[in-house]
């Protein structure tokens, strides 16, 4: 048990400095502006004088170690500073986005995950076959497919028919149902390409599991189909299965940003693709940290759960 | 009741799936094993032997199929008969212990529940009743610690203690039928002993018929009562093992029983000046010392054998000679001047002297390049070779090798043998005209026959060309074979040196006497008689 | 419901055009590549054929295209016939001229960025494995840093610095992905590294160069091959997500991406026209991919 404590210290230890290296990769995106942070709100109209009043009010004539330990301390009180644009307070433009899109990315994945290894396993079992042929080729055209091309063809399938809405308006005071039927669209959207990298990591993850010769040796001491399965495949397979779902949960964080656009969903990835057409630097920082902190977060469950179910690792001497 | 037989197979055909098209692995075999009795079954890599093993348990592996034949078992027809019933079977009446016991064993799971798992799923035994008669065989099968070794998981345990584990599992159900496919070869012979001697002791304390899958004919001497030769899918003669031995009918056999007739003629002691000189070596990858304080000479002319098992430091010996690993102490000799530790700061006339031949070829040749490339390179780079020189240079190294240039210079590695390749290998290092050639386990990958042609022509060209070699191997038989000199490490340290006819004769080092002790001999009473000898 | 109608006649027509364009090639290949085109799947014969047809719709663009690339022709929003077959966009432009010039444009910057990101990737990648040591630990730890930031993410972040020109997405794109193809040749570079040839030919005392050049490279060729159409189909996508976004290729330049948001409010009238430039995108990734697949396949299939 002891050497496992060590690891897994370890690994959120390198977990904690990745969360340091990002967050300063994306101060730093700052600092790479022509000019500064002040000239870039200012653009052509500033003066001298408008400009030294700008940099007196954002703190920019401190080094930017102080700046970055201000940001970030800020940052984790969940204070992100002010929009360039609007000059509201980020964090009050982020809140409820936030929930929206966490709402979003979960539904995607109590639909995707369980769909995904089933279609997965079952493919790797049936290998060869029909379904194996059918799904595989339609796992890869889905794969292959741009989010807005599923997104406008459900839209056309369901939405034309009057089945669900095509936009999606969100208010807090809109009941958890009425959540889940309006943002069917965008979640289904979501688990099509998802659930289609995922079955197949999880197909090839089973097949190099079956070819093992322990496995041949279960067969060789007559043990049926479906307890090879359960009692000498499973316990190995628990951790390249759990790589796969953090994997694809980490990519519904990229694939959220487009879907929200077409299906006018109020959340997170929206507001990043319009800060970035404004150039609000402010709070694209503020949504990238937020978005890479999630994924940093998730690889490093991943790793600590695989850890977990490792009998090499978790039965040492 | 006891005269009809246990397994019978008659005109068995297995075939392997080569992209669309289903290829012949086994061609029409007949065998016929009888309650109690050990058939030995010999051939080279691609025989098929491990395909029939898996046949006579009416078990295919994914992409074969047995597409033709009759498998009786106990009078059960194993081809007509259900998956459901042959489940029935498998674990229980007909048990299987396979090569890689490492791979072979579960990770998840602790040995003494995988010893449960067939008595369990066959209602042979109760949980409990299974794990005392684990922990009973496990002292049967002479493993340290029996109360508490089944408690361990398979990587807390050694390959040689989980190979006998595996054999006890096999029991566990008192099969009538255990197939053994090849279950020593990836072990020392120092340990190859211990398990063949447990496997043999209880296979004839149960009475347990069995199939001895092997391509060491020494070995398979020791286990068998009656040995089938196959080749290429098909049965080359099958004798009694005493019959066998004494008197081969067939040619092919005869070629096996041949190879061991090849021995270099004995050579004087060396007077002159060593080429290669190692000095108190020591070596170490990071904190673990690997070497220490190693120190031989080798010789023009001559043969160095560098023998050991499996962690001796052998060929982290070769590796600090060629300047790959920096030793921490000690230091290398080229005609009495030392040598830079690092082979990056070696000139190149330093580097062409010495050269090296690996154990597998297949990794050794950069599978893209044609074999002019590859034995040409050398010869462009150190010899300065150029268009015509450099191609008649190459030409007369094929032919230095037995390879007909004309058909041979442009093709890839992937379109020669294993022999073939090594004999590239030999090339490859004769082309940068060295003065002595690291041999690292040559012969070890490669199929008897195959091997005493490497050996032979190792051996021409030595004397053609004034060669010393260094030799690495674990095999004994081929120190015998080629040695003039011979070194002998444990553990990093060596134990005993000398020419070979003292290291051969007594008064040996203990350890040189276990080594030398431990290989199987072509007599069938040479384990009997090996362990009647120890225990005394 | 015509929509899966028209599926169900789209696969069995690109499935009979797949099946007798093998046969074509099988005919008219010289015998080796003849029996390779014989054995392939009905998908990767599609994947091929997908992919010379867009090549040479690129290539041939001003040939094909009726009316040019960003000139007014009609009235807004036409329906598909007479002189304008798919209709003309939201500023009376030619839509099937412009879907021929999004061949040209769109293709080309992906498979543009997709090469820079390769060269640097690739290169990188492969010298950190051969030299290992520190030059590979502070590269690889780099790499590590930059990769904990989703892709699309830091994209985003690098095109609010640097704005949106089309040399800056090349430029910002292909940045990101030369992260992910350094680690993919790296680790191949690794499993070629520790074989016996490439330590004989060091204790030759060959230079880097060489090694990389004759020793690494062709043996890692088919992964990397491999590695560059999913790599292309990746790019691809990302630039299209971005242009439809708005923060990538704009108009007046002819791009899928963005002629699918340009044109997106046909869909609520349930017009397919927006669909259009989508299913381009989507019909030749899905062609790289099958014969990607198939490669991936034919190589796992050869170790065997």
């Amino acid at each position: 048990m002891h050497a496992v404590l060590i690891m897994i210290a370890q690994r959120l230890a390198l977990g904690a400095l990745t969360l340091i290296v990002v967050s300063i990769v994306i101060f730093s995106a700052t600092e790479l502006l022509p000019g500064d942070l002040a000239s870039a709100i200012l653009g052509q109209s500033a003066t001298p004088e408008t400009l030294a009043a700008l940099r007196a009010q954002l703190g920019l004539n401190d080094p930017a170690p102080v700046r970055y330990w201000a940001w970030l301390t800020g940052a984790l009180q969940g204070d992100f500073g002010v929009s360039l644009a609007t000059r509201r307070p980020i964090a009050d433009m982020i809140e409820q986005r936030l929930g929206n899109t966490l709402f979003l990315a979960l539904y995607a994945a109590a639909l995707a995950v369980p769909l995904a290894l089933v279609l997965g396993i079952l493919a790797a079992l049936w290998r060869n076959s029909i379904f194996d042929r059918v799904a595989n080729a339609g796992a890869l055209s889905a794969i292959s497919f741009p989010e807005f091309f599923i997104a406008y063809i459900l839209v056309l399938w369901l939405a034309q028919t009057g089945y669900f809405p095509s936009m999606v308006r969100l208010t807090p005071v809109t009941s958890f149902p009425d959540k889940l039927y309006m943002s069917f669209l965008p979640a289904l959207t979501l688990t099509l390409v998802v659930t289609a990298h995922m079955m197949r990591m999880t197909r090839a993850a089973i097949i190099n599991l079956m070819a093992q010769p322990y496995i041949e040796m279960a067969r060789l001491k007559g043990a049926s189909p479906l307890r090879i399965v359960l009692r000498h495949a499973l316990p190995n397979a628990l951790a390249p299965i759990i790589n796969v779902i953090a994997l694809n949960l980490a990519y519904l964080i990229t694939g959220v940003v487009v879907v929200e656009v077409v299906f006018v969903y109020p959340g997170l990835g929206q507001l990043m693709v319009d800060s970035v057409a404004k150039r609000d630097i402010a709070v694209v920082q503020a949504i990238a940290l937020i978005f890479a902190s999630a994924y940093v977060l998730l690889n490093l469950t991943a790793d600590v759960l695989s850890t977990l179910t490792n009998p090499r690792l978790m039965k040492r001497g | 009741m006891t005269d009809s037989p246990l397994l019978t197979i008659r005109d068995l055909y297995v075939e392997g799936r080569a992209g669309e098209d289903w290829l012949p692995i086994i061609k029409g075999i007949d065998l016929t094993l009888h309650r109690g009795e050990v058939l030995g079954l010999i051939g080279e890599s691609g025989a098929g032997k491990s395909t029939l093993g898996l046949a006579a348990m009416g078990f295919a592996r994914d992409g074969c199929r047995i597409s033709r034949g009759e498998i009786r078992f106990d009078g059960i027809d194993l081809r007509t008969t259900s998956e459901r019933a042959k489940r029935k079977l498998r674990g229980r009446r007909i048990a299987y212990v396979a090569q890689s016991a490492a791979a072979s064993f579960n990770p998840a799971h602790k040995l003494i529940d995988q010893y449960a798992e067939a008595p369990l799923l066959h209602g042979v035994m109760a949980r409990e009743q299974a794990r005392h008669d684990a922990i009973e065989l496990y002292d049967k099968m002479r493993l340290p610690n029996p109360q508490e070794i089944g408690f361990r998981y398979p990587h807390q345990v050694s390959g040689g203690q989980l190979q006998r584990a595996m054999t006890a599992m096999a029991m566990a159900c008192r099969p009538d039928l255990i197939i053994f496919d090849e279950p020593t070869t990836a072990l020392d012979v120092t340990t190859q002993i211990e398990v063949l001697a447990a496997i043999r002791d209880i296979v004839r304390q149960f009475g347990t018929a069995a199939i001895y899958i092997t391509h060491d004919l020494a070995v398979v001497a020791q286990m068998a009562d009656r040995i089938k030769i196959l080749l290429r899918g098909e049965q080359v003669e099958e004798a009694d093992t005493r019959t066998m031995l004494a008197a081969p009918r067939e040619d092919y056999t005869k070629s096996l029983w041949a190879v061991r007739s090849f021995a270099r003629a004995e050579q004087p002691a060396a007077t002159d000046d060593p080429i290669i000189s190692v000095r108190g070596v020591t070596a170490a990858y990071g904190k673990t010392t690997v070497l220490q304080d190693v120190s031989f000479d080798i010789h023009a002319g001559r043969t160095v054998a560098v023998v050991g098992e499996s962690g001796s430091g052998k060929s982290t010996a070769a590796r600090v000679i060629t300047g790959l690993l920096p030793p921490v102490a000690g230091e290398i000799l080229l005609d009495g001047t030392a040598l830079p530790p690092d082979y990056r700061a070696r000139t190149r006339d330093q580097l062409r002297q010495c050269q090296m031949i690996y154990q597998m070829a297949d990794t050794a040749l950069n599978p893209k390049l044609t074999l002019r490339e590859i034995i040409g390179r050398p010869a462009e780079m150190y010899l300065g070779l150029h268009g015509r020189a450099l191609r008649d240079r190459v030409r007369a190294l094929l032919e230095m090798i037995e390879l007909e240039p004309d058909s041979y210079i442009d093709r890839l590695p992937s379109e020669l043998s294993g022999g073939q390749k090594q004999r590239i290998g030999i090339a490859r290092a004769l082309a940068a005209d060295p003065r002595l050639i690291i041999c690292d386990e040559v012969t070890s990958a490669l199929d008897q026959i195959v091997q005493e042609g490497i050996l032979r022509l190792l051996d021409k060209l030595q004397s053609e060309l004034g060669l010393a070699y260094m030799f690495i191997t674990h095999d004994l038989a081929t120190v015998r074979a080629i040695a003039d000199d011979v070194v002998v490490m444990k553990q990093g340290r060596i134990v005993e040196q000398g020419t070979k006819a003292q290291v051969f004769a007594p008064p040996h080092a203990p350890y040189t006497d276990l080594l030398l002790s431990s290989v199987p001999e072509m007599d069938p009473d040479w384990l009997s008689n090996l362990l009647k000898a120890r225990s005394v | 419901m015509s929509l899966p109608i028209f599926l169900i006649l789209f696969l069995i027509g690109s499935f009979a055009l797949a099946f007798v364009f093998r046969a074509g090639l099988s005919r008219i290949l010289p015998h080796r590549h003849a029996i390779v085109a014989r054995d392939m799947p009905l998908t990767a014969a599609f994947g091929i054929m997908v992919i010379i047809a867009y090549v040479f719709v690129a290539l041939m663009a001003p040939v094909l295209a009726p009316f040019a690339e960003r000139e007014v022709v009609g009235a807004q929003f036409q329906p598909w016939g007479g002189a304008h077959p798919l209709g003309t966009d939201r500023l009376g432009r030619d839509m099937l001229s412009r879907l021929i010039y999004g061949a040209r444009n769109t293709v080309g910057i992906a498979f543009a960025t997709t090469v820079l990101a390769f060269v640097v990737g690739a290169i990188l990648g492969i010298w950190a494995a051969l030299r290992g040591g520190w030059l590979d630990q502070v590269l690889s730890r780099f790499v590590d840093a930059l990769m904990a930031i989703p892709s699309l993410i830091f994209s985003l972040l690098l095109l609010t610095i640097f704005g949106t020109s089309v040399l800056t997405l090349i430029l910002v794109i292909a940045a990101v992905d030369a992260t992910r193809v350094y680690r993919i040749s790296r680790s191949v570079a690794q499993g070629i590294v520790v074989m016996d040839y490439i330590e004989a030919a060091r204790l030759r005392g060959e230079g880097t160069w060489y090694l990389i050049r004759r020793e690494i490279l062709p043996n890692a060729l088919a992964p990397l091959v491999a590695e560059f159409g999913l790599r292309f189909c990746f790019v691809f996508l990302t630039i299209s997500s971005l242009s439809f976004l708005g923060l990538g290729i704009k108009p007046p330049m002819a791009d899928w991406g963005s002629m699918v948001r340009d044109n997106a409010t046909l869909i609520t009238f349930g017009d397919i026209t927006p669909l259009l430039p989508a299913g381009a995108i989507a019909l030749l990734t899905v062609a790289v991919n099958f014969v990607v697949d198939w490669q991936l396949h034919r190589a796992s299939g050869l170790k065997e």
